[in-house]
């Protein structure tokens, strides 16, 4: 890990109360995860306690203390996409990655998220690849989407 | 950069931009909401902007890239102005037609709005029945603006009402015409947003501190991520409209990370706004001085409750606190902190420019001026709807939203998320405001309303709910984290055919239990949702638990797949496509569910051409046993007499 890269966040943030949480996800944003050495950097520089670092890191969703795949896949159950059939996007979703999600593939290519609410309600069911929303989705979309990917 | 120091000259400035601008200049408006850009709106737009270029006309057509116009439901939407010709379910391929069409001053009629009653074609945007019903207050400009332009805004009318309050209002009048108003909080909570003011403005502490709460957790509710998106200015000016009236310097904008394009949005339009002086020291010239900082959430719906989104703020773990120091009072850094919703905030300015007695005269006696709706699930046109309060569910769900798809039945409406409740159809005539939905067990909440028809399952949408809220309770007091746990195992049990005499009556009581003694909203109406369902659905339940059948057909352990042999013409397309390789058969041999095997996804059926529907879904009844060996082979008269029947 490249610590100069968390200073480098940490100094965006200068003076400034109750940064914590902005840090944390611009270094999420940085690093695709955040590692154990970034912790303790931000607790250097901040004088705030690992505990209450880690507390918060795994207290938020976006936030994750294990490495990412290279694609993040999140796969939307609010209530608009659980009624248009949401939970069978999911499990197709979840048979063709032969991941469950959560989890992350062994060869780092994805990693499987179940989200909340994307606020595309109207376009539901909903996936988002990295920064791609599709809407609408049939199961028998999923696998040609995911293939897009590499 | 023009920075303007006095109200004349924020006049002087919204003059010159008009003056610059050819009223009768065609302007291709294009959604660029999140929502249509699911659907493709950004090669949308490309393919116009290279149209334009190609047929020469950068100078004589313009292309703007809005926010949501609300009618997602046949996105693209792209509106021709000065008429307001609307086009919708564009493609890129479309442009050269439409291109085409506004130099010859013609109209692509095939892209038109099509009454589905009538099959007529409807030309302008304002005259199709999902916007003509409708009263667009907050939503109506999102077409007319683009959100990253702040020339725009300012073009109609924008920040005319903070300049009218700096220079003709005092802050108490201010917050007096604000109560008058009686503008109650959108987020879901209804508190009068002038008493709430006035609190802060009262309490002793320096800084005070005013707070845009843009983490819209209620899954189904998207309208402040339309309106941070597609018009930010006013949020940002009824903020520093109320941040007068308080007396507060200093604003926060929390918004969730699930929203990026608002982020981006609003942190463009603070910048504008500074540079034109309209934000910063000395705002046009008034001594005012106030600025705004957006802090992006990290992913927890209990961080949208107003104590934990201020811990959040300061940067800790957002988490509830007890209710009995107010926030309003005691908020961030324990400074008294002002906190109201997106769209209570874009109301302001409308307030302040029109006065109260305009506001008053829309909506209910209770709930005044307009709401914002997300109407989505099973409904014909899903999308963001803005009518005045008291307007019936009837009226919405069918004059609005065109019904239910595919003539389904209508089941239930879900309204007010998570804490909300289930309304069914008899209720239909209600008018919606903030009392009269809380008298039917659900609430008005944030404005999210998911059409149910007769496919939904009214116990699996009551477990999903109480999923949602076991992922998303903060886990600091008891009857909020074991309750729904215990309800949770329960529900899990009707599902799966589990079920015995006296769940209901244990999840009527642990659902009272919740709401008595839970901390925060979170857990006082997370059986809401529980309570509803089993207040006009209880046959349902009872189905489930004294017949193990599900009548929606939804349960997986509750419902089998099978394939009638008379329908099935062996074309193999349910036999290729099932992951769990439980059908059984080839070219003309009708095809066998293995029961054993079946994983119940529902692919077979799904896939099974709709001349064919050979693929049944049952439940409650014992699976016919297979069609034996010897009548499997599909004799060739039998194809057209399958596919008949």
């Amino acid at each position: 890990m490249d610590v100069e890269k968390i200073d480098e966040i940490i100094d965006g943030y200068v003076d400034e109360e109750g940064v914590l949480i902005q840090i944390l996800l611009d270094i999420q944003h940085e690093l695709n995860w955040i590692p154990k050495e970034s912790i303790i950097e931000v607790s250097r520089r901040l004088q705030i306690p690992i505990s209450q670092i880690y507390r918060v890191a795994s207290f938020y969703t976006a936030m994750s203390l294990t490495p990412m795949g290279r694609h993040l896949v999140q796969v939307c159950l609010g209530t608009a996409c659980h009624v248009r059939g949401a939970p069978k996007i999911l499990n197709k979703v979840e048979n063709t990655l032969k991941i469950k999600a959560g989890e992350t593939t062994e060869d780092m290519m994805f990693t499987l998220r179940r989200v909340n609410c994307l606020g595309c309600c109207a376009m539901g069911p909903m996936i988002v690849v990295d920064k791609d929303y599709y809407g609408k989705m049939k199961t028998q979309d999923v696998g040609e989407i995911l293939e897009r990917y590499e | 950069m023009p920075k303007t120091n006095s109200p004349t000259e924020l006049e002087d400035l919204r003059r010159e931009i008009l003056s610059k601008r050819d009223s009768n200049k065609p302007c291709i408006a294009i959604c660029a909401g999140t929502g249509c850009l699911a659907l493709g709106a950004q090669r949308v737009i490309n393919a116009f902007k290279e149209e334009v270029k190609k047929q020469g006309l950068e100078a004589n057509v313009d292309i703007r890239e809005t926010g949501c116009p609300g009618f997602c439901e046949k996105g693209t939407v792209v509106v021709i102005y000065p008429k307001g010709v609307c086009y919708l379910q564009v493609q890129p391929e479309d442009s050269f037609e439409i291109i085409s069409a506004i130099k010859e001053r013609k109209i692509v009629e095939r892209l038109l709005y099509t009454d589905p009653s009538t099959g007529e074609k409807v030309i302008y945007e304002h005259e199709i029945p999902f916007y003509k019903n409708q009263m667009r207050l907050l939503m109506g400009n999102n077409t007319k603006i683009d959100p990253k332009n702040i020339d725009d805004y300012i073009a109609l009318g924008g920040y005319g009402a903070i300049s009218k309050a700096l220079s003709e209002m005092t802050p108490e009048q201010v917050l007096e015409e604000v109560k008058r108003s009686n503008l109650r909080g959108r987020g879901g909570g209804g508190f009068p947003a002038g008493r709430k003011w006035e609190t802060t403005r009262n309490a002793p502490g320096e800084p005070k501190y005013v707070i845009v709460n843009c983490d819209e957790g209620d899954p189904g509710a998207f309208m402040d991520r339309a309106l941070m998106e597609g018009n930010p200015h006013s949020v940002l000016e009824g903020l520093i409209i109320g941040a007068y009236a308080i007396g507060s310097h200093e604003g926060f904008i929390y918004a969730r990370q699930e929203y990026p394009l608002a982020v981006e949005n609003v942190n463009i339009a603070i910048k504008r706004a500074e540079e034109y002086g309209l934000l910063g020291n000395n705002i046009l010239g008034s001594g005012f001085d106030f600025k705004i900082k957006v802090h992006r959430g990290a992913g927890a719906f209990v961080s949208g409750e107003s104590s934990a989104l201020m811990t959040a703020i300061e940067g800790k773990v957002g988490e509830p606190r007890p209710k009995y120091i107010h926030t309003s009072e005691s908020g961030v850094w324990d400074k008294p902190s002002d906190l109201n919703n997106v769209e209570t905030w874009a109301n302001v300015p409308l307030i302040i420019d029109k006065g109260s007695d305009w506001f008053t005269s829309i909506g209910t006696e209770g709930s005044k001026g307009t709401k914002i709706f997300s109407l989505v699930g099973k409904v014909n046109n899903t999308g963001l709807v803005e009518v005045p309060m008291g307007t019936t569910l009837k009226e919405i769900i069918y004059d609005i939203g065109g019904g239910i798809p595919e003539g389904k039945k209508f089941k239930a409406v879900q309204t007010g998320g998570p804490s909300g409740g289930c309304i069914p159809e008899e209720y239909l005539d209600t008018p919606v405001d903030f009392d009269e939905l809380a008298k039917l067990g659900s609430i008005m909440g944030s404005g999210g309303m998911i059409v149910m028809d007769e496919d939904t399952c009214m116990v699996d949408i009551s477990r999903y709910f109480v999923d949602f809220l076991c992922d998303e309770s903060c886990g600091k007091c008891v009857p909020c984290r074991e309750g729904l746990k215990g309800v949770r195992k329960i529900l899990n049990d009707i599902v799966a055919g589990r079920g015995k005499e006296g769940d209901i009556e244990l999840l009527e009581e642990i659902g009272d239990v919740m709401s008595e003694a839970s901390l925060c909203a979170l857990g006082k109406t997370a059986a809401n949702p529980i309570l509803s369902t089993i207040r006009y659905f209880r046959d349902e339940y009872e189905a489930h638990i004294e017949e193990k059948r599900c009548p929606a057909l939804v349960c997986k352990d509750l419902i089998s797949y099978y394939i009638d042999p008379e329908r099935c013409n062996a074309c193999r397309l349910c036999l290729k496509n099932c992951p769990a390789d439980a059908i059984d058969g080839e070219k003309k041999l009708i095809h066998i569910i293995d029961q054993s095997k079946c994983v119940k996804c529902g692919t077979c059926f799904d896939v099974c051409p709709p001349k064919f529907s050979a693929v049944k879904k049952i439940s409650g009844e014992p699976v016919p046993p297979p069609i034996p060996e010897e009548k499997r082979v599909l004799v060739k008269d039998k194809k057209s007499k399958g596919g008949q029947k």
